[in-house]
Order: C-alpha cells, then sequence, then structure tokens
C-alpha cells in the first residue's frame, strides 16, 4: 500500500505543477503524516463516507450540506459562489485536464468503433442477407460469426475500458476528489 | 394444458412471492424512511449485488420468453434482437453509469437539471421517465397475462385480468413497503433463478445434441421448413424496404435506449462509488451476455425439438417456446420429469415479470415523486414527505399499468419494449449525453431535446400501422396510418438531438460555465457525490 500510495502522489504532483489545488494537498499530507499511513489510506479508499456522513438520512431540502446537488439549492448561500470558483479551478487544473483527457482519448475511439460496427452488422443484416447467409463451417455462415463477433467485441471492450480505467484514471480522480472536496468545505466557510 | 402442469407451477410461484414478501418485510424492519434509503437503499449495496440486481432488471420477459421464441420461429432474425439489447451496455458502460452516479442524487433529472434552471427540465425529465416506465410496464403486465393464458388453457380469459391485477398488486406491496432495498434483493434472488433455469436448460439441449451445437443449427433448419435461409437473416425482416427501416429503427432504439431506462439508471445510485458502478456495470455485461447466448442456444434449440409447428400452435408469437421446450426436455408431457421442468420454467418467468414490474415502479414512482411533485409542490411544503408521496406514486403508478395493461392485452410484448426503447432513446438520451458532454447546453436546449425527442416519438406511434390501418393493429376498423414504420426511433432519436441542438443555439440564455465546470469535475471525480 505504501509504495502504491507513493507513487499516485507522484503522478499527481508531476502533472499539477503549480495548480491551485496544491494548498489541499499540502494540508492531506500533513494529515497524511500525522495520522500515519493508515489515517492516509483511510482517506484514499473512502472518501465519500465523509460526504455522506453529514447528510445521511436528511432529504434535499434540510440544508445545505456536503453531497447536495447544486439543482437542490434553491437559493445560493454566500459560501456557494465560492465553492463554484472552486470547480472552475479545479476543471482548469492540469491534474484534471489530464483525467479527463485519458478518459476522452479511450472512450471517444472506443463508442465510435463500436456503434459504427454495430451500425454496420444491422445494415448488413437488412440490405446484404446474401452476403451474410455466405456457410462458413458447417451450419455456421457468415450472419451467425458477425453475432458472435459483436458479443466478442462487447466483452472485450468492457474488459480494455474496465482495465483502463482501473489502471489509468482511478487513482488520480479519487485525489482530485479528496482536494476538490477540501476546498469546497473550506470555501463555504467549513459549514458542513 | 391441463391442471397436473398447472398445481406445481403455480406452488412453485406461491413459494417466490412468500419469499420475496419476507424479505421485503425483512429488510423494511427498522428503517426510517428517509429519501436515501427508499430511492437508493442506503447507497450501500456491493458491485457484485448490484451487478446481479442490474441483470435482473434488464433481462425480462421480454428477453426470456420473448426473443427465444422469435429465435424458434424466425431463426436467425431473432438474433439481431441479442445483439443490439447486448451492445447497448456498451454506451451506459462508457458514457453514463460512471458519471450519472457521480453527478445525480436518485433520478435521471438530477442530472440533467444540475446545470440548469431546475424546474422545466426537472419537469421535462420527469415527464419522459414516467411515460418510458408505463411503457415498459404494459409490456411487462401483457407478459403476465400471456403466461397465465399458457398455463391455464384458453379457459381464463378471467384469470388473465386477475394475473394482470395480481402482479400490479404484489408490485405496489413491494416497493411502498420495502424501497429500494426490497427491490434489489428481489432482483437478485431472481436474477440467480433466471440464470439457473436457463444453464439447466442450455446444458439439456447440448447433451440432447451429444454437445454438437452445429447439430441443434442443422435440425432447427430442417425442421423449420426453410433450410438454410433460417439461419440467416431476413426471415422476418427482409421483405420490403418498409421492413427492413423497420428493422434498423428498432437496432437503432434498442441500442441507444438502454442508457435512457429510468430504472437501469437508478440502480447506479444503489452502489457508494462511480468506481463500484463501473464494477457493477461489468458485473451486468457479463451475466447479460451469458444470458444472451444460452437464449439463443435455446431459441434454435426449441426449433430442433420442439418445432416451429408445435410452437406456433401453442402461441402465434412464439411466447410460449422455452416452456415448451422445457416441457419437452424433462420427458414430454405426460412424465414427471417433464411436469417438474415446465413448472420450474414458468414459475420463474413469472418471478421475471414480477421483479423487473418492481423495479420500473419504483422508478416511475421516484420520478413522479423527487422530479415532478418536487417541482409542482408549494415552496413551504414539509420536504421530509417526499417518500410518502413516492409510496403514494408507487400505487398510482400500479393502478394506471394495471388498467392500460388490461387494455392492451392483445399487443406484441416485444414490439412493446421496444416502444419503451425508443422513447427512452429519444427523450432522455440527448438531454443526459448533452449535458454531460456539451459545454453550451442550454435550459431550452434540455427542455426541447425532451419534448423534441418525445412528442415525434409517441406521435409517429399513434400515426403507425400498430394502431391503425392493417388487421394486427388496435383499432382494425380505424385507418390514420400516415407512418410506415412500427417502431419510430429511426427518426424520433435524431429529432431528440437536433431538437436538443436547435433550442441551444437559438436560446439568449449563456449557458453557466462555473455550473458546467462543477458538472464536469464532478462527473469525472466524484467530488460532491450524494
Amino acid at each position: 500500500m505504501q509504495s502504491s500510495n507513493g507513487r499516485a502522489r507522484a503522478d499527481g504532483d508531476g502533472a499539477e505543477t503549480g495548480v491551485p489545488t496544491s494548498h489541499a494537498r499540502a494540508q492531506h499530507e500533513d494529515l497524511g503524516r500525522a495520522f500515519g499511513e493508515a489515517a492516509g489510506d483511510l482517506h484514499y479508499e473512502d472518501p465519500w463516507y465523509d460526504a455522506l456522513a453529514s447528510g445521511w438520512g436528511e432529504s434535499a431540502a434540510a440544508g445545505p450540506h456536503e453531497g447536495e446537488v447544486p439543482a437542490a439549492r434553491r437559493e445560493r448561500e454566500p459560501g456557494a459562489a465560492a465553492a463554484a470558483q472552486v470547480y472552475l479551478e479545479v476543471q482548469r487544473s492540469a491534474a484534471f485536464q489530464e483525467v479527463r483527457r485519458r478518459y476522452r482519448r479511450f472512450v471517444l475511439p472506443a463508442v465510435l468503433g463500436f456503434f459504427l460496427w454495430y451500425v454496420a452488422y444491422v445494415v448488413a443484416a437488412t440490405t446484404a442477407p446474401g452476403l451474410m447467409a455466405r456457410p462458413v463451417v458447417g451450419a455456421v455462415n457468415m450472419a451467425l460469426l458477425a453475432g458472435l463477433g459483436q458479443f466478442l467485441s462487447t466483452f472485450l471492450l468492457t474488459w480494455a475500458y474496465a482495465r483502463h480505467a482501473r489502471l489509468r484514471r482511478d487513482r488520480a480522480a479519487l485525489e482530485l476528489r479528496w482536494d476538490t472536496q477540501e476546498l469546497t468545505r473550506g470555501a463555504r466557510g467549513g459549514v458542513s | 394444458m391441463t391442471g397436473n402442469h398447472q398445481a406445481p407451477a403455480l406452488l412453485l410461484f406461491g413459494v417466490f412471492v412468500a419469499v420475496t414478501l419476507g424479505i421485503t418485510t425483512w429488510v423494511s424492519r427498522n428503517r426510517r424512511g428517509s429519501a436515501e434509503e427508499f430511492y437508493a437503499g442506503g447507497r450501500l449495496f456491493s458491485p457484485i449485488e448490484n451487478g446481479f440486481a442490474i441483470a435482473g432488471d434488464y433481462m425480462s420477459a421480454a428477453s426470456f420468453l420473448g426473443v427465444a421464441g422469435l429465435i424458434a420461429l424466425f431463426g436467425y432474425d431473432g438474433l439481431l434482437y441479442v445483439v443490439g439489447f447486448l451492445v447497448a451496455w456498451l454506451v451506459v458502460l462508457f458514457l453514463v453509469a460512471e458519471l450519472v452516479r457521480n453527478c445525480g442524487r436518485f433520478t435521471l433529472a438530477d442530472v440533467v437539471a444540475a446545470r440548469m434552471s431546475e424546474r422545466p427540465v426537472r419537469i421535462a425529465a420527469g415527464t419522459s421517465s414516467v411515460t418510458v416506465s408505463v411503457l415498459y410496464l404494459v409490456a411487462q403486465m401483457v407478459g403476465a397475462g400471456s403466461l397465465v393464458a399458457l398455463l391455464l388453457g384458453n379457459t381464463g380469459e378471467a384469470a388473465r385480468s386477475w394475473a394482470v391485477i395480481g402482479v400490479g398488486a404484489l408490485m405496489v406491496v413491494y416497493v411502498s413497503l420495502g424501497g429500494m432495498r426490497a427491490t434489489t434483493w428481489i432482483q437478485i434472488v431472481k436474477a440467480v433463478l433466471l440464470l439457473g433455469g436457463t444453464v439447466v436448460l442450455t446444458v439439456l439441449v447440448l447433451v440432447r445434441f451429444h454437445g454438437d451445437f452445429d447439430q441443434v443449427l442443422r435440425t432447427a433448419a430442417e425442421r423449420s421448413g426453410h433450410g438454410a435461409a433460417f439461419l440467416a437473416p431476413g426471415l422476418k425482416y427482409g421483405g420490403d424496404w418498409t421492413a427492413r427501416f423497420d428493422f434498423m429503427s428498432l437496432g437503432l432504439a434498442l441500442v441507444l435506449g438502454t442508457a435512457g431506462l429510468p430504472h437501469i439508471l437508478s440502480r447506479f445510485y444503489t452502489v457508494p462509488t462511480a468506481r463500484a458502478a463501473r464494477r457493477s456495470t461489468v458485473w451486468a455485461i457479463g451475466l447479460i451476455g451469458g444470458f444472451y447466448l444460452m437464449t439463443i442456444v435455446l431459441g434454435f434449440g426449441a426449433a430442433a425439438i420442439v418445432g416451429p409447428q408445435a410452437l406456433r400452435g401453442s402461441n402465434a408469437s412464439g411466447n410460449t417456446a422455452v416452456p415448451l421446450l422445457a416441457l419437452d426436455l424433462g420427458g414430454g408431457a405426460d412424465s414427471t420429469g417433464g411436469t417438474v421442468l415446465f413448472a420450474v420454467v414458468t414459475a420463474v418467468a413469472f418471478a421475471t415479470i414480477l421483479a423487473v414490474v418492481a423495479g420500473i415502479t419504483l422508478a416511475s414512482s421516484a420520478s413522479v415523486a423527487h422530479d415532478l411533485y418536487a417541482s409542482l409542490r408549494r415552496r413551504d411544503a414539509e420536504p421530509r414527505s417526499e417518500v410518502t408521496v413516492a409510496r403514494v406514486a408507487a400505487v398510482g403508478v400500479g393502478v394506471v399499468a394495471i388498467g392500460l395493461g388490461l387494455l392492451a392485452r392483445d399487443l406484441n410484448v416485444a414490439f412493446l419494449v421496444g416502444l419503451a426503447f425508443a422513447v427512452a432513446a429519444s427523450a432522455n438520451l440527448p438531454a443526459l449525453l448533452y449535458s454531460l458532454f456539451w459545454r453550451s447546453f442550454t435550459t431550452r436546449g434540455a427542455v426541447w431535446a425532451v419534448y423534441g425527442g418525445l412528442i415525434p416519438a409517441l406521435t409517429l406511434v399513434v400515426l403507425s400501422p400498430v394502431v391503425s390501418g392493417s388487421p394486427e393493429s388496435l383499432f382494425p376498423d380505424m385507418d390514420f396510418q400516415y407512418f410506415p414504420l412500427q417502431n419510430p426511433g429511426l427518426v424520433s432519436i435524431p429529432l431528440g438531438f437536433v431538437a436538443g441542438w436547435l433550442g441551444t443555439v437559438t436560446s439568449t440564455e449563456i449557458a453557466d460555465e462555473a455550473k458546467h465546470a462543477e458538472t464536469e469535475v464532478r462527473s469525472l471525480t466524484g467530488a460532491g457525490a450524494a
């Protein structure tokens, strides 16, 4: 755990020099040092729990708490403008843009690929049944192979996406989540 | 069917009802009625549990009975459905699951309304979600009626109505008492039962043919009377160009509709994080993919073992293929094995319908209470009453679905599901994708995207041959058919996207940059997620 944590932090710092979130990061690392590695791990593994604890069991309009959807906010309290500023800053940060770039660079070609492959399959099945009926092995013809190919490509893309997200995005996104929540909490005057 | 088939099936189904009612009481003891608890089951399900529950929500009677029957009767053209149902999950996994989990609280409208002026967007998205859910519900109710008709023979016209009423009443009990927690456990139990039953039947089919799937295909093609054409596309959708475009329309609706189904989206809120939402989707894809592969074997197996003549004799649209296959695989109509297997399969199909109906009812009651009621109520109303409203809404949705289910009982189940998918893809998906990915998307764009997909989709259905103008129509005596296709997706889905774009570029409002930043940051990192 120690080494993987260190790697994540190095990753984040490398991608994110002079980013406004560094203040929270410093705070966070202090915390991590103070409570030892175990406490640091807890924050990494489980940050949603902090957010949930304050809002547990309350309904949408019960009050402004962390984890609330902005839509549910009828009137913006003074801290909210500052919190909105935080999201703008995080969005402009290099670390976030890296996460977004990694997400898009996988998802856009993948969506385009499987969608065109599916459309091609449907169009071929409806407009070129002769081609699809061509036998390949025994009773198995082109159409059956193409259908099974759709299953296979779906399974493969699912596996590739899960792997890519796990290895390339999860850790950086979790760091950003923690930092952003720290910053919004600070901006709202620590009410939550 | 004769009486010796009914008794064990009804007994097994009674056991399932008792167990699920037990679950409902068990999980709802000592629970506070918070919104978090009612809509999202406390958000503490594990990815595996949620993966099974998603699979349970998705594998409806239409897949188990309808698609297997279509394959048995039309060969390869039935298989085209299965491919669309599965590939659709890539849209969900890549573009929707994690982002929706991060941005929303309970419903689709949460995500879309987050960036916009809330009221009009919430009302629009809530309306379309309820519409999709009701269409989907009616399909399941009609399926329940057909199943009872199979069980009780042609004598049971009254029994069929009572089945629809009974299913509706049970689902209202599940949902209004147990909320998301009970509904999720019912989905899990049902998914395990359904997959177990499918595995047993698939193994029996393959054993019958000594493990040679090629032999299954050849026998199916021979018995169908179509020869090699049975294994190639074109038997059902290969006629004129109208039929071909109809199929393309259906294909588009299937692949884009799943990501807009409210009861699927609400499942992602039952897990703690986006990562858990992704992992549950991966589980669901594995389970659903495996299930559909087995459905293909069952469909061709039914064609090879039972034969299309017997299938058509029992139910013209093939909905009874799997139960009849079970009867034959167990040893025939007069054997104990056949009776038991038939009873098991019928009870599993009942359980399937009941669980799917509960999931959809919950999602639509959430839309009514959280989106429509919350937007339309007085500002000073007691906020805690939202869950009470949702419970009442579940009863209301149940009554509406029972009524429509009784009216529409002669409509084809697969068609109704295809229609629900088309409306979901036209009205929900454009607004959802635009609000997640388009920086300058505005309130007017969101409202136009929803209504610009919803209204054309519904209008085209009313003008289609399904409603009037042909002997199989809902109103065969009237003729106001102006749209040739049965499924409106090919026209209405692009219209939804165009309307959203048009509304955005023509609106004077400038998109709030800070709110877009918030949506984007939250969707990709999970900061501030509920």
